[in-house]
């Protein structure tokens, strides 16, 4: 071990006036880490029945400048996203993630519409991506990295665009790490973490210059939801 | 970071005669304080939060060792590097070590203030390895070669006109006959100047506001995207964090973050909260090879077990800055190093000692409303006090102070004298100024009259008003 680091433990020590931990203290702090015990959790979402949620979080979401369009079934998705570019005069041509589900979805019906799917490049105006759930108290994707999720491709484009479906929303960060601790992602099937969670609240923005708010910085300018009401939490 | 904390009360002097600087600050009066105050009153849990959020910490600084061995157990294991540093100079060797071995030309670079703290820009330009700051205003700073005057907003001492021309200055590529007179413009321009920055980087650096023990994770809460483009794009992220950054499990982090983006910007949440573990796995899609941790402790955990160790509880939300009357005036650059405002004048003679920045300490009014706000509650106040004491008790301020000080603390010492000389003073002051009603100078008062009339008083003081009213009404 570096010099370093056992110098500045034992500054640590001697500031607390104390040696190593003790044994109970030690066995206190290990529970904590395994038992992670959850905190306050604001009564705004957990107190929602899972309907209430699902409105909550588009709510919250548009308050934080993303658009939201609601279908009823994963086959309307792609002409949904074919009409909002269109709406919005923007380039007819995405690059969605590697992803099944959406592989699954009817993109060829869309004539007009120019998809590639894998890992952004600088150049796609337009990224497609799912979540891995939507956090109704602050209208919040929560999206990880993996061989279905190129992190790039919910930052580099500049119209980020999320397909989640209605029974991904949960009430609070907490239940997304508990849905997240429970999706086994190691070879022997353990809980292990990804590289990268992204918990992504609307589009880019700065108010850097003047205390401005100017949406689009460096990722996204526009961050539209595409809701997917599959009935599974009626 | 060279401090300039000793010239504080020439910055300061300096800083209330700037025009350009006094119409950029007006901008923090109406944005930051209303925001937070807004976001605070759509959540009645706040106080609650706040008071678990300061026990969450308190924990872990109680058990700090345990948490950030079992932090570098996880990160270890995920196949990433914990760089245990003592001070700035092993934090920034051990960044250029790695930027040397992969061959780094460039480094893209998040906000950091531990990077500020190390000065490690200088570090590298001086060993041939070039710094792209890519948080806006970071960037704008960068290209002017200023130190940052906010922990959040590090251009928000300058005019929009004043970026303006830096950008032409610096962008010599660009027309220029170019439109550049809004945000959005600049915005733009930034924006399209930076983006292959960020595809060329070797070597990606960011902050992390939290390091989890219960994963070996760092998180990074952005609103710009550029600290994701920072970390994701090169062939290695390297995290600058100083030690009581730690927090033990994803659930306390998430408990802190609900009070953190409110305390700073006023938002529910900020646009991008990032969790980062280890380095990209074998499977993943995307992601930089290396993941390093550079854990600098540079006399922190020093502060332990004493008087200032509520100063490690801070998330650096700077709402203390956006509330303070003193730094709404003067500005982050006069305090003359990374940290400003309340939050600095308390960490600053920590970090470089009372001797380099006993004048910051004393750059308060006292309203208190700084530890109103924060969000860990932090007695800012009273350490600011603490600073003070142990400043006199060195002999540090200079010898008229001292002495004014022992002539008011003999009076105070004897209240009856006290109050005579007082309620005498008053009289007389009252007398001579009875025509104009206000002093443009006065002997022994330079300090006051220099910059502001003294009102003169009204005759009587306030405990000789006092005593009088408290006596007619026992008469009553």
């Amino acid at each position: 071990m570096s010099p370093s680091r056992d110098q500045i433990l034992g500054s640590i020590r001697r500031a607390l006036r104390r040696g190593a931990l003790a044994p109970e203290a030690v066995a206190a702090c290990e529970t904590r880490l395994v038992t992670h015990p959850r905190n306050l959790i604001p009564a705004r979402a957990r107190t929602l029945p899972p309907r209430g949620q699902v409105e909550l979080f588009v709510k919250m979401a548009e308050a934080a400048n993303a658009t939201v369009a609601r279908v009823r079934e994963p086959r309307e998705v792609p002409a949904t996203i074919a009409a909002y570019l269109a709406r919005l005069n923007l380039p007819q041509r995405l690059v969605r993630a590697p992803d099944p589900a959406l592989d699954a979805l009817p993109w060829s019906a869309q004539t007009l519409l120019e998809t590639r799917r894998g890992i952004a490049a600088d150049s796609d105006p337009v990224g497609v991506t799912t979540c891995f759930a939507a956090i109704a108290e602050t209208g919040t994707l929560m999206l990880h990295s993996g061989p279905a999720g190129p992190t790039r491709n919910n930052f580099l484009p500049d119209t980020h665009i999320a397909v989640v479906r209605a029974s991904q929303v949960v009430a609070a960060y907490e239940d997304g790490w508990d849905r997240l601790r429970a999706a086994p992602r190691d070879a022997d099937a353990r809980f292990a973490m990804p590289r990268t969670v992204n918990f992504v609240t609307g589009p880019s923005r700065t108010a850097d210059i003047e205390q401005k708010i100017e949406l689009g910085a460096h990722g996204p300018r526009r961050l539209h939801i595409v809701l997917i009401d599959d009935g599974a939490t009626t | 970071m060279k401090a300039t904390s000793r010239a504080f009360k020439d910055n300061a002097r300096r800083a209330l005669g700037d025009p350009q600087l006094q119409k950029a600050l007006l901008n923090l009066r109406t944005g930051f304080a209303e925001r937070r105050a807004h976001a605070v009153s759509q959540l009645p849990e706040w106080e609650k939060l706040r008071d678990e959020a300061v026990a969450i910490k308190r924990h872990t600084l109680a058990n700090l060792d345990f948490y950030l061995e079992a932090f570098e157990q996880k990160v270890t294991a995920q196949g990433g590097q914990v760089h245990w540093c003592r001070d700035a100079a092993e934090a920034n060797a051990a960044v250029l070590a790695i930027c040397r071995r992969l061959d780094a030309q460039t480094v893209t670079k998040g906000k950091s203030m531990v990077g500020e703290e190390m000065g490690l820009n200088d570090h590298l330009e001086a060993n041939g390895v070039t710094p792209v700051e890519t948080d806006l205003g970071e960037y704008i700073i960068q290209i002017r070669h200023e130190p940052p005057s906010h922990i959040i907003a590090p251009a928000v001492h300058l005019t929009k006109e004043q970026i303006g021309e830096s950008f032409r200055a610096t962008h010599r590529a660009l027309d220029p006959a170019r439109r550049l007179e809004d945000a959005r413009q600049m915005c733009d321009e930034a924006r399209a100047i930076l983006r292959p920055r960020f595809l060329a980087a070797d070597v990606g650096i960011t902050g992390a506001n939290f390091l989890v023990a219960e994963t070996g994770s760092s998180i990074i809460v952005t609103n710009e995207g550029n600290g994701d483009l920072t970390q994701t794009l090169p062939k290695a992220h390297i995290v600058l964090a100083s030690l009581e950054k730690v927090v033990p499990t994803l659930e306390d982090a998430s408990t802190i973050l609900r009070v953190l983006a409110r305390s700073a910007t006023g938002q529910e949440f900020s646009a991008y909260t990032t969790v980062s573990t280890g380095p990209r796995r074998p499977d993943d899609a995307d992601g930089p090879g290396e993941y390093h941790v550079v854990l600098l402790d540079n006399g922190r955990s020093a502060l332990l077990g004493g008087e200032f160790e509520d100063m490690l509880r801070c998330i650096r939300c700077a709402a203390c800055l956006n509330h303070c009357p003193v730094y709404q005036a003067i500005g982050g650059q006069s305090y003359g190093w990374v940290y400003p405002g309340p939050m600095g004048a308390v960490l600053t003679p920590s970090l470089i000692g009372v001797e380099a920045a006993g004048n910051l300490p004393n750059a308060s009014t006292f309203c208190g409303r700084c530890e109103q706000v924060c969000p860990m509650k932090i007695p800012l106040p009273r350490m600011m006090r603490h600073w003070r004491e142990r400043e006199f008790e060195r002999h540090l301020p200079p010898r008229t102070y001292r002495l004014g000080l022992a002539a008011w603390a003999f009076f105070v010492e004897r209240p009856a004298l006290y109050r005579r000389a007082a309620d005498w003073g008053a009289r007389i002051l009252g007398y001579v100024g009875r025509a104009r009603g206000r002093f443009r100078a006065l002997p022994l008062a330079a300090g006051w009259t220099r910059t502001r009339d003294l009102p003169a008083p009204e005759g009587r003081s306030f405990m000789s008003l006092w005593a009088e009213r408290v006596a007619a009404r026992k008469r009553a």
